[in-house]
């Protein structure tokens, strides 16, 4: 790990103005990711900013009819949140089916949105990888790549995102609040928050220097029977081989997106609309131009099954 | 002593500390937080320095040049040793490659320096401010590819081929015949205290505080490879996180330690990074298995063959897969071979139950299957083909062998009746619902081991030996052996292991630890209680040890007089005649598994495991227990997720940290039901008793992957059995 | 904002800090080796040291550190409380959890500098040899450890299980998300999963634990 010099931010606007100045600065907040990855020198800030102490740790109610999310709300308060559990089941499900106790106790919101990639050959500094050094290579594609993604890949990276609460989020059209730097705020879809690899891996969000997420505003609820299937070889304590965040409707309609398929939540919103038609139907929207690998290529029949699964569970 | 006759009645069989259920008597210590490990040290030396370890990026290859210069100069840095200035440095017996490579590399991760540096954050730091240039080169790294090119190698206590009879033709005038092959992958010990060891040179003396199964071999290595007499290498490793193999041997840790505090001339602390490790360290090589049966269409085996292929670094040695089938069933014709391939990946190694671990993830599916072509229970073809002496031996029967008990007893307690033979048809909910069995079988090795035993004038007894205690209750039950022995409450025993100035023990592994390492305090008790006999003036024959008290005849004195202020100490060895030569001596057990396997998604998860086992006397029945289910936990492990992953290009194992390598957690592991037969086997010691640790490792992923069949009908034969290689052929969801 | 925070005590001041350091036990820095370094210098050539106090198990402890000492190594290295281990530095295997301000945490993934004022419970805060806490005692009867070394991580959770389970926090097994939580031997073992122990204990460990919450395993 590299050595680093270390603040406590007071405001968001701070906190962002900071990191700004300092080009080489990260902020930390649970830290889960990032310190493990300091540690492998995969992160090297040269300064820190902590941004705990903003109080950014709040669900609130939004005059739509929604809640918004605190960047700092930790993954355990908001599983556990009342609210979240009556009305967005799908969501605590997700943060349920990830990391261990320990770990939610500890990670973010915001954090968890910003979570990098698992794949083994980032981890290893000693191998090549477009994400960790652009214009390295890929050393996954030809090598192990049974977590890999099958969809929305590119020839220079086939990492796959490793959340499930961002999942869900894709399936509750979740918008991510950002400040800037000069204190402005800015709203991104979830859709367009996280990126696809194409030839700049490195890049994984649309974030802009400095801007610092302040919340996730979840829309009003949206009824429907919840569901988030995780599929993995361990019972717990796993990343997804592949999950299923659904959102289900008596009159069978609904939304569906998928984890650890792809560089981001997957969700194809024309796949929506195939759900009373089932599992095969959403699957092949969903997955169409699929190119998996040798390893992963098991990926394409097991979201076609948990799919399949998850409304079977909705129907209860 | 020498222990040449089988065993009769002596004090052990009073069974008034020995054989009860204590809880252990380092608990206190370990569930507080308060027994030290090796890295925690803080008291054994002042100023310590912190070393961190640089491994090789490369699987095979040269370092072309390396430059420090950056290293050197970073904030905290004292020192940096690579093998260019570490001075000359021996080779070891015990391990195949050098701790410490350079120029030459061996394997990826191989450690090729360590920075010390005044804190742990400059140390690694520095570390990563090493610039390495190599020279790589093309190595072998896919053992599938080179099953032709493998040599005959011998494995522990076999030649590598044995024949009985005509296999061949016997197999092919077989009626039922089953002719299949199996691959397990590569594993990792992933024991939960990563190498560590801190070291101290005192003029040319080596004090290593450290974390390993066997003290003496250890010793006795580090002086070979640092060139400098044995007896100038002290150990000290009284708790040790877990080994189950994997700290057998010296490992770079202690080695750079050393290295790095004769650099630094201070103390220096070294764990091995957990990316590190798997790479860095030993694994359990992975093998591929063929296995044939033939048998009659009763059910009797008439010819059985096992071959089996793995690969370790030159000079490295074969996985001994095949051994347990040269004595688990019978059969007339009979034949094994191991073949070991040259491979430039990590040095493969002892993994709890080396050998039979492997062979019998493979021969139980093998007998599984042959069962189902047969028409017969599993078990029930398993009882048939029992056999009560040494198959390629006959004149050398078992000294006991309790198998068919074991499978009768599991079957009865696990309900095996209520399993259907067709595969797919139970079903609980969105659960295929599956049953397995498999056999359970290790050999009990017996190999000499010594204690010195001191009573003092307040009644202690005080247990030393370098034996190691890595989870298996050694303290325990040395402590309830000398108790028993002495005659006193458990609470008037101390022991003491671990360090190199005790005793030569057998030290942890094989499974052999349990049962030597007490028949070695048996044997330095008897010593002292002659020596208590003869001062107070008794017949040692007639004395009687019992309630802190000795007695003979109308005599009584309390032991904490007999000891005097000078207390009265003795010193014993057990060593061994040749009962093991005529008489087989292994452990037997049954091992029941329910899974289910989600029908949609092909996820397994174990609900119910069940093992009985017989590996005779239980000197503490709690440890032993644990011992078992905790094998039967790694078995999970093997059965459904463990798999190191080569890299055939790179050469190195890629899921080199415990998110990649996955081990069972909490929520993988129900509740598990274990049972001991009654059994005691005057021909292992006079502590009647035998090694039980590895045994409940053995033959249990092979029950989880019949059980996996009989819910899916889905036979997979290369583990781990992970959903993907279930999905295609699972039955249609709707 | 600019320059050293409040928080940071320049290489300058870091001599006088020394004593304070040490004073606490801690392992002596070497700073007065190296040379001095311009504040302008590169960060990564440098050492940045910031203070931090923060009550474990129930003592004000103050300490100087490297900003980078993650809490783990702060408590073992510097504290000398050992019974947190570093099984895997990474937060792969749970061996290092502590309780912080009630909740269990990886100490190996936060930084000790994060943890101003904050109340640190280790496993040395549960019980002693002598006094065990009920969950040590647990896992002593039924066994619930063999080599010890992922134990006092796993009695930390176990203690803090309870707790979140008092407190309604639902797991990824509970049924109901919307009904009260069933103390079952799944919820336990679910919530336990980030406690590896390759010893295997898991079937002890889990007896353990419902001893002490009352119910059967």
């Amino acid at each position: 790990m590299k050595s680093f010099s270390y603040e406590r931010a007071r405001t968001p606007a701070e906190a962002a103005a900071s990191a700004l100045r300092r080009p080489d600065a990260k902020f930390i907040a649970g830290g889960t990711n990032l310190l493990d990855l300091m540690k492998l020198e995969i992160e090297t800030p040269a300064h820190l900013v902590d941004v705990n102490g903003l109080a950014l740790d709040k669900i609130e109610a939004t005059p739509e009819g929604g809640l918004r999310i605190g960047a700092l709300v930790r993954n355990t308060d908001l599983a556990a949140d009342s609210r979240i559990r009556r009305d967005y089941g799908v969501l605590s499900r997700a943060l349920l089916a990830g990391a261990s106790g320990q770990l939610r106790n500890k990670a973010t919101t915001a954090g968890n949105l910003l979570q990098r990639t698992r794949c083994p050959y980032f981890y290893d500094t000693n191998q090549p990888c477009n994400k960790r050094r652009p214009g390295s290579g890929c050393s996954a594609i030809g090598g192990f790549s049974r977590q890999h993604a099958v969809i929305g890949a590119s020839e220079a990276c086939i990492a796959t995102h490793p959340s499930d609460m961002a999942v869900a989020m894709r399936a509750l059209d979740v918008t991510v609040e950002a400040v800037r730097p000069d204190g402005t705020t800015r709203n991104i879809p979830i859709a367009d928050f996280h990126r696809l690899p194409g030839d700049t891996p490195h890049i994984e969000t649309t974030l802009q220097p400095g801007e610092l997420i302040t919340a996730v505003t979840l829309p009003k609820p949206v009824g429907g029977t919840h569901v988030y299937r995780k599929v993995r070889d361990r019972a717990s304590y796993a990343f997804a081989l592949v999950s299923v965040a659904a959102i289900v409707q008596r009159d069978g309609s609904g939304r569906v997106a998928l984890g650890g398929v792809a560089h981001k939540p997957w969700r194809v919103e024309a796949a929506d609309a195939e759900l009373p038609r089932g599992a095969r139907a959403v699957a092949t929207k969903l997955l169409a131009n699929a190119r998996p690998t040798r390893d992963n290529a098991f990926k394409l029949a097991l979201a076609e099954r948990t799919i399949g699964a998850a409304l079977t569970e909705a129907k209860g | 002593m020498k222990f040449d006759s089988p065993a009769t009645t002596n004090p052990i069989d009073r069974l008034k500390v020995v054989g009860q259920p204590f809880s252990r008597i380092d608990g206190p210590l370990k569930t507080t937080g308060t027994a030290p490990y090796a890295y925690e040290r803080h008291d054994v030396a002042a100023n310590q320095a912190y070393g961190y370890v640089v491994g090789a990026a490369i699987g095979k290859g040269r370092i072309a040049g390396i430059d420090l210069g950056k290293a050197k100069t970073a904030p905290g840095v004292l020192a940096i040793v690579t093998a260019e200035n570490a001075g000359k440095l021996g080779k070891g017996r015990l391990n195949t490659a050098k701790l410490l490579g350079g120029p030459e590399i061996q394997h990826y991760h191989q450690a090729i320096a360590v920075v010390v540096a005044e804190t742990f954050e400059q140390a690694r730091a520095a570390a990563a401010l090493i610039r390495v240039d190599y020279a790589k080169e093309q190595g072998a790294f896919d053992l599938a590819s080179l099953t032709d090119k493998a040599k005959p190698n011998a494995i522990t206590g076999g030649p590598a081929d044995t024949a009985v009879g005509d296999f061949a033709a016997a197999f092919a005038a077989a009626p039922v015949r089953l002719d299949a092959r199996y691959s397990t992958p590569d594993e990792a010990h992933a024991m939960m205290e990563p190498h560590a060891t801190i070291a101290a040179w005192q003029g040319d003396k080596l004090m290593l505080w450290t974390s390993n199964q066997m003290i003496a071999w250890n010793a006795a290595e580090m002086a070979t490879i640092l060139g400098i007499p044995k007896e100038n290498v002290r150990l000290d490793s009284p708790f040790v996180g877990g080994g189950f193999g994997g700290k057998l041997f010296p490992r770079a840790d202690a080695l750079l330690a050393a290295l790095g505090a004769r650099a630094a001339k201070r103390p220096v602390k070294v764990a091995l990074q957990r990316p590190l490790m798997f790479n860095n360290t030993t694994h359990r090589p992975a093998t591929i298995q063929r296995i044939r049966i033939g048998a009659t269409t009763d059910g009797k085996i008439t010819a059985i063959g096992h071959e089996s292929w793995s690969g370790d670094l030159a000079g490295g040695k074969a996985d001994g897969a095949v051994s347990q089938t040269r004595l688990l069933y019978a059969g007339a014709h009979r034949m094994t071979a191991t073949r070991l391939a040259t491979l430039d990946l990590p040095e493969g190694n002892a993994m709890r139950a080396p050998g039979e671990a492997t062979g019998m993830m493979a021969l139980e599916i093998a007998m599984d299957e042959m069962a189902e072509k047969l028409g017969i229970d599993p078990v029930q073809f398993r009882i048939v083909n029992d056999t009560q002496v040494d198959p390629e031996k006959p004149e050398r029967p078992f000294s006991q062998r309790q198998l068919v008990e074991c499978l009768r007893n599991g079957a009865a307690r696990f309900g095996w009746s209520r399993r259907n033979p067709q595969p797919g048809r139970m079903r609980d909910g969105r659960w295929l619902v599956g049953m397995g069995a498999a056999a359970a079988f290790r050999n009990n090795l017996l190999t000499k081991s010594a204690a010195r035993v001191r009573l003092d004038s307040s009644g202690i007894v005080t247990v030393e030996t370098d034996m190691t205690d890595i989870g298996t209750g050694s303290y325990t039950i040395i402590a309830q052996t000398a108790a028993e022995m002495m005659g006193v409450p458990l609470e008037k025993v101390k022991v003491r292991l671990g360090d190199s100035a005790f005793p030569v023990s057998a030290g942890s592994g094989g499974q052999w630890g349990g049962n030597n390492s007490t028949a070695g305090v048996y044997a330095a008790c008897v010593k002292l209680r002659e020596a208590i006999a003869q001062k107070l003036g008794f017949n040692s024959a007639e004395a009687e040890f019992a309630d802190g008290e000795v007695r003979a005849g109308n005599r009584r004195v309390p032991l904490t007089q007999a000891a005097g202020e000078a207390g009265i100490t003795a010193e014993d060895e057990i060593e061994y005649g040749d009962l093991a030569k005529k008489y087989q001596q292994s452990t037997f057990g049954a091992h029941f598994v329910e899974v289910g396997v989600d029908a949609a998604t092909a996820e397994i998860r174990v609900r119910r495991m069940l093992a009985v086992c017989a590996a005779g006397r239980i000197l503490n029945p709690k440890t032993a227990r644990s011992q078992v289910i905790g094998a039967m936990t790694m078995g999970v492990g093997a059965a459904l997720m463990e798999e190191l992953v080569v890299d055939r290009r790179a050469g190195f194992f890629v899921n080199h940290d415990l998110a990649g390598y996955e081990v069972p957690v909490h929520a993988d592991i129900p509740h598990q039901d274990m049972f001991f037969l009654d059994e005691t086997d005057p021909m292992s010691s006079p502590m009647k008793a035998k090694g039980v640790a590895e045994l409940g490792i053995c033959g249990v992923a092979a029950a989880v992957a019949n059980a996996v069949y009989n819910a899916t009908g889905v036979r997979v034969r290369d583990y781990p059995i992970t959903l993907d290689k279930l999905l295609e052929r699972m039955p249609d969801v709707g | 904002m600019q320059g050293p925070s409040d928080f940071e005590v320049s290489r300058r001041k870091l001599l006088l800090g020394t004593a304070a350091s040490v004073a606490f036990g801690a392992t002596p820095f070497a700073h007065a080796q190296t040379p001095a370094v311009p504040a302008q210098a590169d960060v990564a050539d440098t050492v940045s040291m910031s203070k931090v106090s923060f009550n474990v198990n129930g003592s004000l402890r103050e300490i100087a550190l490297d900003t980078r000492t993650t809490l783990l190594d702060a408590l073992r290295e510097h504290l000398h409380l050992t019974g947190s281990k570093k099984g895997c530095d990474h937060g792969q295997c749970g061996a290092c959890t502590v309780i912080v301000g009630g909740r269990r945490i990886n100490s190996c993934l936060t930084l000790a500098v994060m943890h101003q004022g904050d109340s640190i419970t280790t496993i040395e805060g549960l019980g002693t040899p002598e006094n065990m806490h009920p969950m040590q005692a647990a896992f002593v009867k039924h066994d619930g450890f063999q080599c010890g070394y992922c134990t006092p991580g796993q009695i930390c959770s176990a203690v803090a299980v309870l707790d979140e389970i008092k407190a309604g926090i639902p797991s990824h097994v509970s049924a109901d998300l919307n009904a009260p939580l069933q103390l079952t031997n799944a919820e336990l073992r679910e919530r336990m999963s980030g406690n590896i122990c390759r010893c295997g204990a898991y079937s002890n460990i889990a007896e353990a634990i419902s001893e002490v919450a009352g119910r059967p395993a």
